[in-house]
């Protein structure tokens, strides 16, 4: 079905970055006691631009796997802390945490978004 | 799928934190205790935490990468203090025994940053959570 796929692709693609951004802020607030822990971000520019520029690799194969809609490391970018920590870790658990609930939020409209699209899909079917 | 690994991680982290509450608690149960020699008196332990950085470091199969785990029970290597007790059966020859280096301010402390920690990441999962559960309700009609 090309209409489900290209109707519903976009917010696939995002809520899968929208909870992959939760997990690496998670990981953040996991090692909040970690000495010399470098606390980590997911750049939402630099993902976009990767995914613009197809510089992905091609499956040639149908036992190739396909991980176009992961990120990959280079995405990932070091936060600068506001305050420096005398064990090296530049995790600030109240910064992490706001940070937290907004990335729940964006998935929370992703998610909304999708139901939106569904919903209309669902209309159109039973027609309504 | 990456809440999945949410859970994973913030349950790595609830566990290192609870061993970090149960070393408090046996420092503290143990802050009374005296032997007769430098050596054999009883040293605070304090954990030190180490992320998990890639698969190799993870025994179990477990979606816990970017987690914490504990990397060793350290030894607390401030002189224990002495004190003048010849009627205690531990004593040495010139009646004197070695109590505990533990701090019980210190501990405290350490016990309640511990627990705040804790919750931190319940809170994590319980977000998490719900998240998912919103997930599943798309497949209803």
């Amino acid at each position: 079905m090309k209409i489900l796929d290209s109707t519903f692709a976009l917010s696939e693609k995002t809520l899968a970055l929208r909870s992959q951004r939760m997990e690496i802020l998670s990981r953040n607030i996991a090692n909040a006691d970690t000495p010399n822990y470098k606390a980590q971000d997911l750049d939402f520019r630099r993902v976009l631009s990767s995914t613009q520029t197809n510089a992905e690799l091609k499956a040639t194969h149908a036992g190739h796997i396909n991980r176009s809609d992961s990120f990959s490391g280079a995405d990932l970018v070091y936060t600068v802390p506001f305050n420096s920590s005398v064990d090296g870790n530049t995790v600030e658990m109240s910064v992490e945490q706001a940070k937290y609930g907004k990335a729940a939020a964006d998935y929370q409209a992703t998610l909304r978004f999708l139901e939106g699209e569904m919903s209309g899909i669902r209309k159109a079917l039973r027609g309504e | 799928m990456s809440i999945n690994n949410i859970m994973g991680i913030a349950g790595s982290a609830m566990n290192a934190q609870m061993v970090r509450m149960n070393t408090s608690a046996s420092n503290m149960a143990n802050s009374g205790t005296v032997a007769g020699s430098q050596e054999e008196a009883y040293k605070a332990k304090r954990p030190v935490f180490e992320a998990l950085l890639s698969e190799e470091q993870t025994n179990l199969r477990a979606p816990v990468v970017g987690g914490v785990k504990i990397s060793e029970l350290m030894k607390d290597n401030t002189p224990n203090s002495s004190v003048f007790d010849p009627g205690n059966p531990s004593a040495n020859e010139d009646g004197m025994v070695f109590l505990s280096n533990v701090n019980e301010v210190v501990e405290m402390v350490d016990m309640l940053a511990a627990a705040r920690s804790y919750q931190n990441n319940v809170e994590v999962i319980s977000t998490a959570k719900q998240l998912m559960m919103k997930t599943l309700d798309l497949t209803k009609v």
